[in-house]
C-alpha cells in the first residue's frame, strides 16, 4: 500500500547517548523532526530535572530578548527577517550569547533611566517658564486691581514706604503689624483645579486667593510619555499658619510648587535662566535619544536570529530533560517513536551530531517490543495535507487502519460540487483557488495573523478542486448564474399553431411530439431553464441521483472496512459483519438505485403499449415504501403492478434475506466467541473430572480448577459485553443506513437552494435593470450590477459555500466514515524545531 | 442514430453517439491513464486521484443523460417564451402570417 492509505509503520526505540554527544544529535534530530520523544520521568518536578539551570538560563534571556524586542518596537524599527535558520550553538556559546544580551539590555536601561531623569528635569524647567510668564500677568493685575495697598508693598519695594505713609494709620489701625501677603506658585493638572480650588476655601475659610491659567501645549509626562494639560496657579495668603495649610493642600494635589521671585527684574533673569538651560536639556535629550536609536538600530540586526537560537536551545534542553542518566552517568537514554522507514536518516543525524560534538562513542539505536498504541503518522505533502486535516478533525485515525484521506481528495470536493452546481459561482471560486496556489510563495511569506485569511489559505488546494467540480457539475445541471447554456441546441421544439398559443397562457410541450426522443449530450436541456415546471422535473432528477450517489458512497465506505479486517486479521469480522451489512445495504437500498435505472430506461412516452408509457411509471418512493412494509400497491386503472414480472417476489425475497442479516450481525460473532471460550476451556474442565490416566500430576488439576472459576467470571462479563457491543454495532448500523440514506438527499436539497436563490437575485435585481432602455438603461445596469455582484459574492459564494462545505463534511465524517472508521488513534508529534518556532511565533502575535 | 427495442415494447431513446465519446473519454481518464502515471512516491494517490474522478463525473453525466432519456413530462412555457422559441430556435410556426 501507499503511503497515504494507512498510517505509517512506527516502532519504539531506544535511543544510548554519551552525554558530551547529547546535545548536539538532539540538536541535529530537532532539525529532522522525525522522532517523538517519550517523557522518561514523568514524577519528577520541573525543579528537580536534571537540566533545569540550563532550562532557567533560556529562559533569561529569552526575557531579555523580549525586552528589547519591545524597545525596539516601541521606537518603530523595522526588524529583519532574513528567513535563515541558524542552528542551535553549542553550549559553550551560550556564556557569550548571555554576556551579549546582559551587556544590551543594562546598556539600554541606563540610557533609559538617564532619558528619563532628563525628561523630569525638562519638564520642571518647562513648567517654570510658564509659571514665570503666566504669574507675570498676576502681579500686574495685583498691582493695579483691587488689592491696592496688598499689590503696592509687593510690587514695589521703592514705593513701599509711601504707600504705607499714605494708608498710615488705617493699615496700622487694622493689624499694628506690617500686612505683608505671601504667595506660592505652582503647577497642578487641569482637571484637579476645580476640587483644589474648593479644598483651599473650605480650609482657610476663604482667607487665600487663587489665580490660575491654563498651559495651552501638553506636557509630557516623563514616566509613560502621556501628554497631559496643566494649568499655573498663584496663591496669595497672609501668615504662616495659612502658608502651612496651603502647602499641605498643594502636596495633597500634588501640584508642584516652584520658588517664584517677587520683583519682575528678578523675575526676568530667571525666564532668562530657565530658557537657556532648556535649550542645553534639549541638546542633551536629543543625543540621549539618538545614541538609544543606534544601540536598537544594531540590535535589531540580529534579534530575529537570537530568537531562533535560544528557541532551539530552550528546545533542546527540555528534551534532555526527558532522558534518563544511566547508573554510570556517562549516558543518556531516551524512548523515542520512530517511524521505521525513516531509521536509516535517523541513524545519519545521530552520526553527525556525534561527530560535530567530537566525541567518539556512536550512538545506539535499538528497536522494542511493545504492546502499547504507536502514534498515528501521515506523510503528507502541500496537497494532501489539508484533506488530511479535515480527517483528523473528526478523529485521528487507529494506527494502521485505513486512512480516509485519499479518496476525500475527489469525493469532498465533488459532494460539494453536487451541492453548489453552478458554473458561474463555480469559476470564481476556482480562480480565487487558482491564484492562492500560484502565488502560493509570495502569500505565506507574508506571514498574516488574520485566522479567516489563515484557514482560506491553508486550503487552497480544497478550494482550487471544489471550484473545478463546481464548474463541472454547474456544466451538467446547466446553470450558469441561474442562466442556460445552449450549446447543442435544444432537443425540444414547438409544434403548435398560432391559434393555440394565442389562446392558452401556458403550454406544456408533450414529449411525445416535441421532442428529438434523444437526449441533449451533455447535461441538461437548456429548455428547462424557461419551463415554468423546471422544479419538478429536477426535483426528480436530483433527488435520484441524491440517493445514487449516497449508496454508492456508503457501499464504498463499507468495502473499506474489508480492508481494515484483512489487515487486522479479523477473519471472522468479514464473515460475521461485512458480509451481513453488505447483503443489506444492496438488497434495499442498491435494490432502490435499480429500480430507478429501470425506470429512466422503461417508460417512455414514445412507446405504443400503455403499461410502458410515463402514465403508468410507478413512484419509486411509494414501491420501496410497499416492499418494506409488504403492502400490495394500488396501480392505475390499466397499468400493470410492477414494473417486470416476478418483481413482487423478487422483492420478497430480498427483503427477508435483508431482514434476516439483522440477527445474523447481532448474533454470530458472539456466538463464535463464546463457542471459541468454550472449547479454550474443555481441557480444563475435562481433566479436573475424569482423572486423566498418570499424566496429570494432582496439583495442577487443583491448580487448573481454581484456576477455572475467575476465568469463568471473566467469561459472563466479557459475553454480556460482547453483546451489548454487538448489539450497539447492529442497531447503529441498520438504523443508520435507513437514516443515512435519507441524509444524502441534502445534496438534492441544497442544490435546489442554490438554484433558487441564484434565479431570485437575477430576476429581482439584475433583470430588472436590464429591461430598462436607453441611456438611463445603461447607467441603471452600471449601479445595480455593483448591488447584483456583491449579493453573489455575499451570499451565493461565501454563505452557500461555507454551508455547501460544512454540509459535506458532515456527510463524509458520519455518513461515510461511521462505516468503517474507528479514529482512537493520536497524532504523531514529533520533536522539530520548524513546529516549536512557528508556534511560538504565533503566541508572540 | 436512434436506439429502439420495439421487440419488447420498450423504448430506450439514446443516441449512441454521446454515450460513446463520453464513456470513452472518462474511460480513458479512469482505466487507460492510471497505467501511465510517472513512478514516484504520489503513484498510489494520483492512481485514486483519476480513477475516483472519472468514475464519479462519468456516473454524474450518466444519470443526467438517463433521466432526460424518457421524460414522462414536458416543459410548461408561457405562450410569449413559445413564441419565441419557435423564432429565435429554429422551427418557425407554420401558420404564422408575417405581415
Amino acid at each position: 500500500m501507499g503511503s497515504l492509505f494507512r498510517s505509517e509503520e512506527m516502532t519504539l526505540c531506544q535511543l544510548f547517548l554519551q552525554s558530551e554527544a547529547a546535545y548536539a544529535c538532539v540538536s541535529e534530530l530537532g532539525e529532522l523532526g522525525l522522532v517523538q520523544f517519550r517523557d522518561l520521568n514523568p514524577d519528577v518536578n520541573a525543579f528537580q530535572r536534571k537540566f533545569v539551570n540550563e532550562v532557567r538560563r533560556c529562559d533569561e534571556m529569552e526575557r531579555k530578548l523580549r525586552y528589547l524586542e519591545k524597545e525596539i518596537k516601541k521606537d518603530e524599527i523595522p526588524m529583519l527577517d532574513t528567513g535563515e535558520n541558524p542552528e542551535a550553538p553549542q553550549p559553550r556559546e551560550m556564556i557569550d550569547l548571555e554576556a551579549t544580551f546582559e551587556k544590551l539590555e543594562n546598556e539600554l536601561r541606563e540610557v533609559n533611566q538617564n532619558a528619563e531623569a532628563l525628561k523630569r528635569n525638562f519638564l520642571e524647567l518647562t513648567e517654570l517658564k510658564h509659571i514665570l510668564r503666566k504669574t507675570q500677568v498676576f502681579f500686574d493685575e495685583a498691582d493695579y486691581g483691587l488689592y491696592y495697598p496688598y499689590s503696592s508693598q509687593m510690587a514695589d519695594p521703592s514705593r513701599e514706604e509711601e504707600q504705607v505713609t499714605l494708608l498710615g494709620e488705617e493699615g496700622l489701625r487694622a493689624g499694628g503689624q506690617p500686612m505683608k501677603l505671601g504667595f506660592v506658585a505652582g503647577v497642578i493638572l487641569r482637571e484637579r483645579i476645580p476640587a483644589f480650588e474648593r479644598m483651599l476655601w473650605r480650609a482657610c475659610r476663604g482667607n487665600v486667593f487663587l489665580r490660575q491659567a491654563e498651559i495651552e501645549t501638553p506636557l509630557e509626562d516623563p514616566s509613560n510619555g502621556d501628554e497631559v494639560f496643566k494649568s499655573v496657579f498663584i496663591i496669595f495668603f497672609q501668615g504662616d499658619q495659612l502658608k502651612t495649610r496651603v502647602k499641605k493642600i498643594c502636596e495633597g494635589f500634588r501640584a508642584t510648587l516652584y520658588p517664584c521671585p517677587e520683583a519682575p527684574a528678578d523675575r526676568r533673569e530667571m525666564a532668562m535662566g530657565v530658557m537657556t538651560r532648556i535649550e542645553d536639556l534639549n541638546t542633551v535629550l536629543g543625543q540621549t535619544q539618538d545614541h538609544r536609536h543606534r544601540v536598537l538600530v544594531a540590535a535589531a540586526k540580529n534579534i530575529k536570529n537570537w530568537f531562533v537560537k535560544v528557541r532551539k536551545i530552550k528546545a533542546i534542553y527540555h528534551t534532555l530533560n526527558n532522558f534518563n542518566l544511566d547508573v554510570t552517568q556517562k549516558c543518556l537514554i531516551a524512548e523515542c517513536w520512530v517511524p521505521v522507514q525513516d531509521l536509516e536518516t535517523i541513524q545519519l543525524a545521530l552520526r553527525r551530531g556525534t561527530e560535530r560534538s567530537g566525541s567518539s562513542v556512536p550512538p545506539i539505536l535499538n528497536r522494542m517490543d511493545t504492546f502499547e498504541d504507536p502514534p498515528t503518522y501521515n506523510r503528507t505533502n502541500k496537497f494532501t495535507s489539508a484533506f488530511q486535516v479535515l480527517i483528523d478533525a473528526y478523529g485521528v485515525a487507529t494506527y494502521r487502519e485505513v486512512n480516509p484521506a485519499p479518496y476525500t481528495i475527489i469525493t469532498f470536493p465533488f459532494l460539494f460540487a453536487v451541492m453548489f452546481g453552478d458554473v458561474g459561482h463555480g469559476m470564481i471560486i476556482f480562480l480565487f483557488g487558482l491564484w492562492m496556489v500560484l502565488k502560493e510563495k509570495p502569500l505565506a511569506a507574508k506571514k498574516s495573523t488574520n485566522e479567516i485569511w489563515n484557514i482560506f489559505f491553508g486550503g487552497r488546494y480544497v478550494i482550487l478542486l471544489m471550484g473545478a467540480f463546481s464548474m463541472y457539475t454547474g456544466l451538467i445541471y446547466n446553470d450558469m448564474f441561474s442562466k442556460s447554456l445552449n450549446i447543442f441546441g435544444s432537443y425540444w421544439y414547438v409544434d403548435y399553431n398560432v391559434s393555440t398559443i394565442h389562446g392558452n397562457g401556458n403550454l406544456q410541450l408533450d414529449p411525445k411530439s416535441m421532442y428529438v426522443n434523444h437526449p441533449y449530450p451533455f447535461g441538461m436541456d437548456p429548455i428547462w431553464q424557461l419551463a415554468d415546471n423546471k422544479i419538478i422535473f429536477l426535483n426528480a432528477y436530483k433527488m435520484k441521483i441524491s440517493i445514487i450517489f449516497g449508496v454508492a458512497h456508503m457501499l464504498f465506505g463499507v468495502s473499506l472496512s474489508l480492508w481494515n479486517n484483512q489487515y487486522f486479521q479479523r477473519k471472522t469480522n468479514i464473515y460475521t459483519e461485512f458480509i451481513p451489512q453488505v447483503i443489506f445495504m444492496c438488497f434495499l437500498f442498491m435494490w432502490m438505485c435499480i429500480l430507478m435505472f429501470i425506470k429512466w430506461i422503461k417508460y417512455s412516452a414514445h412507446n405504443e403499449d400503455i403499461e410502458v408509457t410515463p402514465y403508468c411509471a410507478p413512484s419509486i418512493l411509494i414501491t420501496f415504501i410497499n416492499m418494506c412494509l409488504f403492502k400490495k400497491g394500488t396501480p392505475l386503472p390499466k397499468c400493470p403492478e410492477w414494473m417486470f414480472p416476478g418483481q413482487g417476489g423478487l422483492q420478497q425475497l430480498f427483503l427477508i434475506i435483508a431482514l434476516l442479516c439483522i440477527p445474523w450481525m447481532l448474533l454470530a460473532k458472539p456466538l463464535l466467541i463464546i463457542r471459541g471460550q468454550r472449547k479454550q476451556h474443555m481441557p480444563l474442565t475435562n481433566s479436573s473430572n475424569h482423572h486423566a490416566p498418570g499424566t496429570e500430576p494432582e496439583n495442577t488439576d487443583l491448580e487448573s480448577q481454581t484456576v477455572a472459576l475467575p476465568h469463568k467470571e471473566e467469561e459472563d462479563n466479557n459475553i454480556g459485553e460482547i453483546m451489548i457491543h454487538q448489539g450497539i454495532h447492529t442497531i447503529e448500523y441498520v438504523l443508520g443506513s435507513v437514516s443515512h440514506t435519507a441524509s444524502y438527499l441534502r445534496l438534492w436539497a441544497l442544490s435546489l437552494a442554490h438554484a433558487q436563490l441564484s434565479e431570485v437575485l437575477w430576476k429581482m435585481v439584475l433583470g430588472n435593470a436590464m429591461k430598462m432602455q436607453g441611456w438611463a438603461g445603461g447607467i441603471a445596469v452600471w449601479i445595480i450590477f455593483a448591488f447584483w455582484a456583491v449579493l453573489t459574492i455575499g451570499i451565493l459564494v461565501l454563505m452557500e459555500g461555507l454551508s455547501a462545505f460544512l454540509h459535506t463534511l458532515r456527510l463524509h465524517w458520519v455518513e461515510f466514515q461511521s462505516k468503517f472508521y474507528s479514529g482512537l488513534g493520536y497524532t504523531f508529534q514529533p520533536f522539530s524545531f520548524e513546529v516549536i518556532l512557528e508556534s511560538a511565533a504565533q503566541n508572540d502575535e | 442514430m436512434v436506439l429502439c427495442c420495439k421487440g419488447q415494447g420498450w423504448s430506450m431513446g439514446a443516441s449512441a453517439v454521446p454515450v460513446i465519446i463520453f464513456t470513452i473519454l472518462w474511460g480513458v481518464v479512469g482505466i487507460v491513464l492510471p497505467f501511465v502515471v510517472p513512478k514516484g512516491p504520489n503513484r498510489g494517490i494520483l492512481q485514486v486521484i483519476l480513477i475516483l474522478t472519472a468514475s464519479t463525473c462519468w456516473l454524474f453525466w450518466l444519470c443526467c443523460y438517463m433521466a432526460q432519456m424518457n421524460p414522462l413530462i414536458g416543459p410548461k412555457l408561457s405562450n410569449g417564451t413559445v413564441m419565441m422559441i419557435a423564432e429565435q430556435w429554429g422551427n418557425k410556426i407554420p401558420d404564422l402570417v408575417k405581415p
